[in-house]
């Protein structure tokens, strides 16, 4: 068993009522402190339109990609962000936290391992916020379709703006990838941040159906 | 190499001796022995490295072949140890105390294979797979596919022809 | 003093003047790191598309009170510095509040921002930010220890703590700058400058590939925003009070502009040739030869 594990299973962490010194009763969740649990709220865009669409393109030129590699195609992102690409001429920037970065690039297979981290990185990450999909395991699983332990089809389980299709992609394709993305933002169609909150309920389902031990809250803030 | 497997030859009742290289052996051995043969080679033969432990499912024979590959630092030779376990009651004499990773690669096998160690280290944790519900998925007897099929949504894929015949078709359509 | 609206238009205009030339300058801090890299680099209008897409996100994510003061601490530090500096030699209106405030309250104001956010930072409960504070205050500690050393030199050289009148004492040609008075004073604040500008060989503070982010990890959208904002008026800040306590301040917005900006890139230059310190050789660092020239400067003038 991991220590996270035992948090969640040790009766110590879990929630309980608690007679204080001054003799009055009150509820203690110690896991809370770990954890917020509240559902996510859709954060609808500002409702003037002149206003949406300079913030939708100043968005759209300063994508800052969270720098989590989950497959082979994380290889693809230091030529990207060397000399030969310089993906920062573009307002492509990299990010070392979920909580600054809009972008995220799933980069080729996932794991159910890493889909669990994934998910969590996904949704600590802060509306609006895009998903871009590298390589064909993203889209149909790719040279291991028929593995026990790689998914499918990303769009079941987080919302993606766009797949960049290939095995694997170029920076180049990347590259193309980031300016369909941009494209998508100023015209204001990238509202997946949004979609994920309003079918919750599907993507948690479809998550929990191949994450065998839930082991963190149902939304990580 | 020769005259360390004579060497082993008379201790151990070792058999089907493989010379896969000048500096790389196989030896089949007992489980019974298998540990006595690598603690000797540990300790005796200097053979100081451990390089791996790996496994193979022989469903046919039902049982699984176990090998433990050492190296010889200074000879520079390998010697891989091979022995057969019963597939059914798969379990084996635990070596996590010759050398500490080996724990790391029991509790892989018994994750991956089913196949147990008493008494190594957190060998009944999860490995890589969390949480994992089936028979162990490297046993040849799980079926890879249709677990994913049933379980990762798997895309619709489009009609596909065959080239021959399709090509045939299209451009000769009266034969 | 009566209250003056005027004065106090002309504080705002400068610091919107400051503020704008602090986003160019790390604009063209990132683009001579990319030449040196033989990239093309951001484009130059960059920081201010981060700085709007950053006031621009939805949705913010609070960890108590502490963690919405910390950057308001730290952007009423490097406000609080601008307020108390001159910017323009003799220009009344340029000169801010500097006749309200001295040397002390902006060396005050320097570790005020660091506290606050060290407090806010402290609250988000990531581990990154706690390694984050814990050694940028072990740096920031060592730094000050040769500015105060080079600033009471100056001090005991003019005779006063008022960054009005170093400035004042200084003008009249190249020949009165402290850089010429005081050339030790001049050594250990510039070398204890290329540190509190935070580049290359001392941002193990903050520096996005060593501890991923540091201090301001959790800190996103407005906050964030908030952060970059101070960060841009804090440079010309700095690089401000060094032009006034070394090289004679600035007679017009040019020789400020232009000064300001070769103090700046003092550190950013020296920032790229140079590799990463780890912490404990970046404050035995500044405990060398930095501390010296601080010691020597005071033994000079006592």
């Amino acid at each position: 068993m991991s220590d996270e594990k035992n948090k969640f299973e040790n009766p110590d962490y879990a929630k309980r009522t608690v007679i204080g010194p001054d003799g009055k009763s009150f509820v203690v969740d110690p896991m809370q402190d770990y954890f917020l649990d509240a559902r996510p709220k859709v954060y609808e865009p500002v409702s003037i339109p002149v206003v949406e669409k300079f913030l939708n393109w100043a968005r759209s030129e300063s994508l800052w990609v969270l720098g989590f590699g989950t497959g082979c195609g994380s290889i693809e992102i230091p030529p990207l962000m060397t000399p030969r690409f310089d993906a920062f001429r573009f307002g492509v920037q990299s990010r070392a936290t979920p909580r600054q970065s809009n972008v995220f690039i799933i980069s080729g297979y996932l794991s159910i391992k890493t889909l669990k981290r994934v998910v969590r990185s996904y949704e600590q990450m802060q509306n609006p916020k895009y998903v871009l999909a590298l390589g064909s395991c993203t889209i149909n699983g790719g040279m291991y379709f028929d593995s026990y332990n790689t998914i499918n089809r990303l769009d079941h389980y987080i919302p993606v703006d766009v797949y960049v299709a290939g095995c694997m992609p170029r920076p180049e394709a990347l590259l193309a990838g980031f300016n369909k993305l941009k494209s998508l933002i100023r015209e204001g169609k990238a509202e997946n941040g949004n979609k994920y909150v309003k079918d919750f309920d599907w993507y948690k389902a479809n998550q929990k159906k191949i994450i065998k031990d839930w082991n963190m809250p149902d939304y990580n803030w | 190499m020769n005259t360390l497997i004579d060497r082993l030859a008379k201790l151990f009742s070792i058999s089907d001796v493989v010379h896969q290289r000048p500096n790389l052996a196989f030896v089949t051995t007992p489980m019974e022995n298998t540990i006595h043969l690598i603690t000797h080679l540990r300790d005796r033969e200097s053979f100081s490295l451990f390089v791996m432990l790996s496994c193979v499912d022989w469903i046919e024979d039902n049982q699984f072949q176990l090998t433990y590959v050492l190296n010889n630092p200074t000879e520079k030779i390998d010697v891989g140890i091979r022995c057969f376990i019963n597939r059914d009651s798969a379990t084996m004499e635990s070596a996590h105390y010759l050398w500490k990773q080996v724990a790391t690669y029991q509790r892989e096998l018994k994750e991956m294979y089913g196949i147990d160690f008493p008494g190594s280290p957190r060998v009944d944790e999860s490995f890589i797979l969390e949480g994992w519900d089936n028979i162990p998925p490297m046993r040849r007897d799980f079926d890879t596919k249709k677990y994913s099929e049933e379980t990762f949504f798997p895309r619709e894929r489009p009609q596909s022809n065959d080239p021959a015949q399709y090509m045939k078709s299209k451009l000769y359509p009266d034969e | 003093m009566e209250f003056d609206f005027k004065h106090l238009g002309f504080t705002l205009l400068g610091l919107l003047i400051v503020l704008n030339w602090g986003l160019l300058m790390s604009a063209l801090m990132q683009k001579i790191g990319a030449r040196v890299a033989r990239r093309i680099g951001i484009r130059l209008y960059q920081p201010w598309i981060d700085l709007i897409k950053n006031y621009a996100i939805r949705s913010q994510i609070s960890h108590g009170i502490m963690f919405y003061l910390g950057p308001v601490f730290r952007f009423s530090g490097g406000v609080g510095i601008f307020l108390f500096m001159p910017l323009i030699v003799g220009s009344v209106m340029w000169s801010n509040y500097s006749f309200q405030g001295d040397l002390v309250l902006i060396m005050y104001f320097q570790f005020f921002g660091m506290l606050g956010m060290a407090l806010g930072a402290g609250e988000s409960g990531h581990p990154n930010s706690a390694i984050g504070i814990s050694r940028g205050l072990a740096q920031f500690t060592a730094i000050e220890a040769p500015l105060t050393l080079a600033i009471i030199s100056l001090a005991i050289q003019y005779n006063t703590l008022s960054i009005v009148d170093i400035v004042e004492a200084q003008q009249g040609g190249i020949q009165n700058w402290s850089a010429w008075t005081n050339p030790f004073a001049t050594i250990a604040g510039m070398l204890a400058a290329l540190g509190s500008m935070g580049h290359s060989p001392f941002n193990l503070v903050k520096a996005p590939n060593e501890i991923p982010i540091g201090p301001p990890t959790e800190y996103h959208g407005t906050f964030l925003g908030v952060l970059r904002t101070n960060a841009a008026i804090l440079h010309v800040m700095e690089a401000a009070l060094f032009m006034n306590l070394f090289f004679g301040g600035a007679n017009n917005w040019f020789e400020f502009i232009l000064k300001t900006f070769l103090i700046y890139f003092w550190s950013v230059f020296v920032g790229v040739v140079f590799p990463r310190f780890r912490i404990e050789q970046s404050v035995a660092w500044f405990f060398k030869i930095p501390l010296i020239a601080g010691v020597v400067a005071i033994i000079l003038f006592m």
